[in-house]
């Protein structure tokens, strides 16, 4: 178990986090490239590119394009950072992403900015509930989802020299605080952050933070789950979702997605196959997004935390 | 005279890159026979005469890049490999085999000498421009060409990459265009006219060359002025026929991709024939 930031603390804005961890990536090694699709502005990298002009290339709105330059730039050996918000780096040029990175087995970070209803005002034409499922479908993808600006930084830097297509996906802004300076995250790992015995609540992203205040209210009831961030959708963590099933009689995934070919289908994929349990599934069912403020959007999705309770009573009846 | 026998050269080259691509496609009974006849000239120019290359070594660091962005025709560019010495030229004759190396479409994780994975059209320019910038990030003075076809220009993504390469001054890429006027379901100027396509080039501030296809002397000279361009991106179109070299076969609609009948295959054997004589003259 790890240990977490127990009181309510928010993080920094994950977007500066890109930035600042950027430039340091690019002083030491002049391999790392940055690709932005004009949203700079909106993720804070303009003092990138004062410093790094050559290699924080902003391409314009042309997010297909932008796909085929990151894999040129790996053909070369460069190592490319290619961000911009997840719905046009994932399904806007998603072939370009299939073929021309995953397909011809190429080197990128794709970066993918306000996950779910995270894009609050821009609504649902820039909402992404399905960009975990179109990353899960590449094969080799490395699929990766931040609960928290420590782990945002820390993998960045620890997977710069690893090789393949990794996908991030995270909030702009910022989030609650989870982590320590010194937790060690590990891709293909998750975190168990509360252990119990009743229900294994497994979330990700911002729905961790509503999954630990499930655990307090479930509390009250005399229920006693386990919060697990599997921040790692894939690889996921099939060892700790195997030890967890095995252990609690009920599993309720929670995600900021579609709960259809995200989180919660991956973690069914493995335990419908290595250990039935009885599952309850937390995330976007049969909707498009739509604006409205983070907390309006996680009512009417039911992403909060007494959605994940009412899914924990329900399954242990 | 040295440069009159070089031109020789590549003139013969490039009849043995037709005479194999002849029998590799043959061979499989089937394939993208029109628009891997019209490129041989410019593959045989690039790999006989401009590119710098170590077939031994195809990751040779200093090597001039060469994206096939029209990658349906993988097979006058596999011939050209197999006769440069990338692999053997038998390997020709796995074509489309289950398991094989040599795929419809040309794939830079099985095919030695293919640096990048191309055949969903329109995807390959913008690789070709990410490589040119890799290259100048990283001063390094190795080229890069791309070859794209008329049709491709159908695609959006080819003018995204037109303006990427305009914008960053990739004096190092030098396109081509396949002119050939076919794509798969008829003439270009019926399926999806482009307009004026060296207009177009001009207005993305490429400097922009329309020439003979077929004549390597001139391609030839051609590449060593767009590649004395500076500050700009390059492109040379290059009128080609469909299906050049098979004159049965030229410029039919059917040809982008062929099964060859009991009558194609007395074609095919005819200009093989032929082909080898000339080889042999």
């Amino acid at each position: 178990m790890s240990k977490y930031i127990a009181e309510e603390t928010k993080t920094r804005e994950l977007r500066k986090v890109y930035a600042s961890t950027l430039i340091d990536m690019m002083d030491k090694d002049q391999k790392v490239v940055a690709l932005e699709a004009d949203l700079m502005s909106a993720i804070a990298t303009k003092p990138v590119q004062e410093k790094y002009a050559d290699r924080l290339i902003n391409c314009g709105i042309q997010e297909a394009n932008m796909m085929g330059v990151a894999a040129g730039l790996s053909v070369t050996g460069m190592i490319p950072f290619v961000h911009s918000f997840g719905i046009f780096v994932t399904r806007r040029a998603y072939d370009q992403l299939f073929l021309s990175l995953g397909y011809a087995q190429l080197n990128a970070r794709i970066i993918g900015s306000d996950a779910g209803v995270t894009a609050q005002h821009n609504g649902g034409t820039h909402m992404p509930f399905e960009d975990l499922a179109l990353l899960n479908a590449i094969p080799n993808s490395i699929v990766l989802e931040m609960s928290d600006d420590t782990m945002f930084e820390k993998l960045l830097r620890q997977t710069k020299d690893e090789y393949g297509l990794y996908y991030f996906r995270i909030v702009r802004k910022e989030m609650r605080k989870l982590y320590h300076d010194d937790q060690a995250f590990e891709v293909g790992k998750g975190i168990v952050l509360e252990d119990g015995n009743d229900v294994t609540i497994v979330a990700s992203g911002i729905m961790v933070e509503e999954a630990l205040k499930a655990r307090e209210l479930l509390k009250k009831d005399g229920i006693d789950a386990a919060v697990i961030d599997m921040f790692t959708i894939k690889p996921i963590d099939q060892e700790l979702l195997i030890k967890y099933a095995n252990k609690t009689k009920l599993v309720v995934t929670a995600e900021n997605h579609n709960v259809n070919g995200g989180l919660g289908s991956m973690v069914t994929q493995c335990l419908s196959e290595k250990a039935p349990v009885k599952m309850r599934h937390i995330g976007v069912k049969e909707s498009f997004g739509q604006v409205g403020t983070t907390a309006y959007l996680q009512e009417v999705y039911n992403l909060r935390a007494e959605d994940i309770v009412d899914a924990v009573k329900d399954g242990l009846q | 005279m040295k440069g009159v026998s070089k031109i020789m050269d590549t003139k013969q080259f490039s009849t043995q890159i037709r005479v194999e691509t002849l029998k590799e496609l043959q061979h499989r009974t089937f394939g993208h026979i029109g628009g891997s006849m019209s490129i041989v000239e410019v593959l045989s120019v690039l790999y006989n005469d401009i590119m710098n290359i170590d077939p031994k070594n195809p990751s040779y660091e200093d090597r001039d890049y060469l994206v096939l962005s029209k990658g349906h025709a993988g097979p006058a560019l596999y011939a050209t490999l197999a006769l440069k010495g990338y692999f053997p030229i038998e390997m020709l004759k796995t074509l489309n085999d289950n398991g094989t190396n040599l795929p419809s479409h040309a794939d830079r994780n099985k095919t030695p000498g293919i640096d990048m994975t191309t055949g969903s059209l329109g995807q390959g320019l913008s690789a070709a421009v990410g490589i040119a910038t890799g290259l100048k990030i990283q001063n390094k003075p190795n080229k890069v060409f791309a070859i794209i076809g008329d049709g491709e220009l159908n695609e959006g993504q080819c003018y995204e990459a037109l303006i990427f390469a305009s914008k960053h001054k990739l004096d190092n890429l030098v396109v081509f265009v396949d002119d050939n006027k076919l794509q798969l379901d008829g003439p270009t100027k019926e399926v999806s006219d482009i307009g004026n396509m060296d207009d177009r080039f001009r207005s993305f501030a490429f400097d922009t060359r329309r020439i003979d296809g077929h004549n390597e002397k001139v391609i030839k000279e051609y590449i060593i002025d767009a590649l004395n361009v500076k500050d700009k991106p390059s492109v040379i179109i290059l009128d080609t026929i469909k299906g050049k070299g098979v004159k049965e076969f030229e410029n039919l609609t059917e040809n982008h991709h062929m099964r060859f009948s009991e009558s194609d295959n007395k074609i095919l054997d005819k200009y093989i024939a032929l082909l080898e004589g000339d080889l042999n003259e």
